[in-house]
């Protein structure tokens, strides 16, 4: 069995090379903005440049209102699945891995033809309606991941009896949720919500096709007329793709773990 | 217990509450999955003057067109085949090759991150590693004298393209199929062991017939996977590649193919495709689940 060990070292350095490689590459190529020594020159010219600024905000506020809608979406619907109609879980189950089946720009595509300035709902007609467009196609994007985040979250809690302990105490549906279910899911919720935001900061094709300012079709424009700075923003998203992951990895240490009732 | 209460019938208001919570996720499904995507295709057979028509289809079978989705589905399948079989060694190297266990951790941290990291960053990665001027390739230019430029290599080609989808794809395998792999049991390597089998023995005849249904899966959604990305190719080559999403945003973007109808039609042939891949996942993931009591 020596051999064996032998060779998953061979592998996992041949591995990490490919994966370890890049990263050093494009970080030693950012520093090299000034020709005779390495400096730190291209962050400094990506953190001033005011269209960074306003795309990247503009990201974060669009993704946080696809994380809180995503929770608005799924949340209620796997607590009453779960709770009282559980034959409606194979239809959640297929629903929810649609956006992986469908590509991003299929569905842009659809929606740029559906809800053009001419149909009932004009959603492309306005800044403001792309905008809530852009938020419920990223709910769309990050729903697989909602949703499973949600339903472990859920299947670890004892719904039933925490429902009943409410009720008899004479909470209503709406406080059952918020203040009950919600808080004891907090954990997996988050998760999700990491993930989504993960998924939409740097998201391309959606926003460039409807035309939205967001960070993505700005990463594409710096990358088609900059040489040193699309390397700084690789390192940069690359950064906060890991944080928001770390962060996935750190509330998983919290995560309740407890069984459901199996009743 | 004591005394049962009696099952009180549920009030026929709560009938409602219960499709009241459900219903904002069903009209969410039917508003921005159901309809944008069975109104796209359904465009696919109407021509422009808006009869029905299998004319968009035949309009596919052009030169420009089936290469493209030639080259779309050779870039996927290889990036999908190198990435199972890349992804199944990393994870039996980090789960069965007996490494440090802090490494397996890091393996399996950096997987969430680098699965997630596609896209434009990601090509631009590659460019500043492999590009003209990438550090990797000046390193082989100056140090080992090898100008993989001239030698015919290309960041914006079928292979150029396929070793950066690696990038994502190699980890999702690792992520997909590590929990299958901590699915063997050790009883069953003890068991091939004591019966005389080796190693070799054990993986051709126990363990990969075991894993092979996962792999097969995994391989389908990797292929998918690939497929539908359009990110990173157009990070990497703007819109100079000629693989169906990029043509399709080229399309969508400006008419390029001077015909709503095709779009669609482009459109319902991707999504063909990228649903049986799917489907052949869904499949054979049922049929694997048997093993992972």
């Amino acid at each position: 069995m020596k051999q064996n060990r032998f060779w998953a070292w061979v592998v996992f350095l041949a591995g990490a090379a490919y994966f370890v490689v890049p990263l050093a590459a494009t970080f030693e190529f950012s520093l090299r903005m000034r020709r005779d020594y390495y400096s730190f020159d291209s962050y400094a010219s990506v953190f001033s440049d005011p269209a960074f600024q306003a795309t990247f905000s503009y990201s974060v506020v669009i993704g946080l209102f696809a994380i809180v809608m995503g929770i608005v979406v799924v949340v209620p619907a796997v607590y009453f699945v779960r709770l009282r109609m559980p034959w409606l879980r194979p239809f959640m189950e297929f629903v929810t891995l649609l956006p992986l089946i469908i590509p991003a720009i299929i569905l842009v595509y659809g929606y740029i033809r559906l809800y053009n300035s001419s149909s009932i709902i004009p959603f492309t007609g306005s800044a403001l309606g792309t905008d809530i467009l852009l938020v419920f196609a990223y709910v769309t994007l990050a729903l697989p991941y909602t949703y499973r985040a949600v339903d472990t979250g859920m299947r670890t809690i004892d719904v039933q009896t925490l429902t009943e302990a409410a009720q008899i105490a004479g909470a209503n549906t709406v406080q059952i949720i918020t203040s009950i279910i919600l808080p004891n899911i907090l954990v997996a919720v988050l998760s999700g919500a990491f993930l989504t935001f993960a998924i939409v900061i740097g998201e391309f094709t959606i926003a460039s096709l409807l035309n939205r300012p967001a960070f993505g079709p700005y990463l594409q424009n710096i990358g088609a007329n900059r040489a040193y700075e699309p390397a700084a923003l690789a390192i940069i998203s690359f950064i906060i793709t890991w944080g928001a992951m770390g962060m996935i990895n750190v509330l998983g240490r919290f995560a309740p773990r407890t069984s459901a009732r199996t009743d | 217990m004591m005394i049962q209460a009696p099952a009180s019938p549920a009030p026929p208001r709560r009938l409602s509450f219960e499709w009241l919570g459900v219903a904002p996720f069903i009209i969410f499904a039917l508003m921005f999955l159901a309809f944008p995507t069975l109104y796209l295709l359904a465009g696919a057979f109407i021509g422009r003057d808006g009869q029905f028509t299998f004319d968009n289809i035949a309009a596919l079978f052009t030169d420009q067109i089936i290469a493209a989705y030639w080259i779309s589905i050779r870039i996927s399948g290889a990036s999908a085949i190198l990435g199972a079989a890349i992804g199944l060694a990393m994870a039996l190297a980090i789960i069965r090759g007996r490494l440090p266990a802090p490494l397996r951790a890091a393996v399996m941290t950096f997987s969430g991150v680098a699965s997630n990291f596609a896209g434009v960053p990601l090509a631009f990665a590659f460019i500043a590693t492999l590009g003209r001027l990438g550090l990797v390739t000046i390193i082989l230019k100056t140090v080992f004298g090898l100008d993989i430029y001239r030698s015919g290599f290309n960041l914006l080609s079928f292979w150029g393209l396929t070793l950066t989808y690696l990038y994502f794809q190699i980890p999702l395998m690792v992520l997909i199929i590590a929990p299958a792999i901590d699915g063997l049991k050790k009883e069953w390597s003890e068991a091939a062991q004591i019966l005389g089998a080796t190693p070799w023995q054990f993986w051709r005849y126990i363990g990969l017939p075991i894993l092979w249904p996962s792999v097969l899966g995994t391989l389908s959604l990797l292929f998918a996977n690939a497929f539908g990305a359009i990110a990173t190719a157009y990070g990497l080559t703007g819109s100079s590649l000629n693989i169906v999403p990029i043509l399709l945003y080229a399309q969508i973007r400006g008419d390029a193919l001077q015909n709503p109808g095709l779009g669609a039609a482009l459109a319902l042939g991707m999504v063909l495709i990228t649903a049986c891949a799917n489907i052949i996942y869904l499949v054979i993931s049922a049929r694997s689940e048997r093993w992972m009591k």
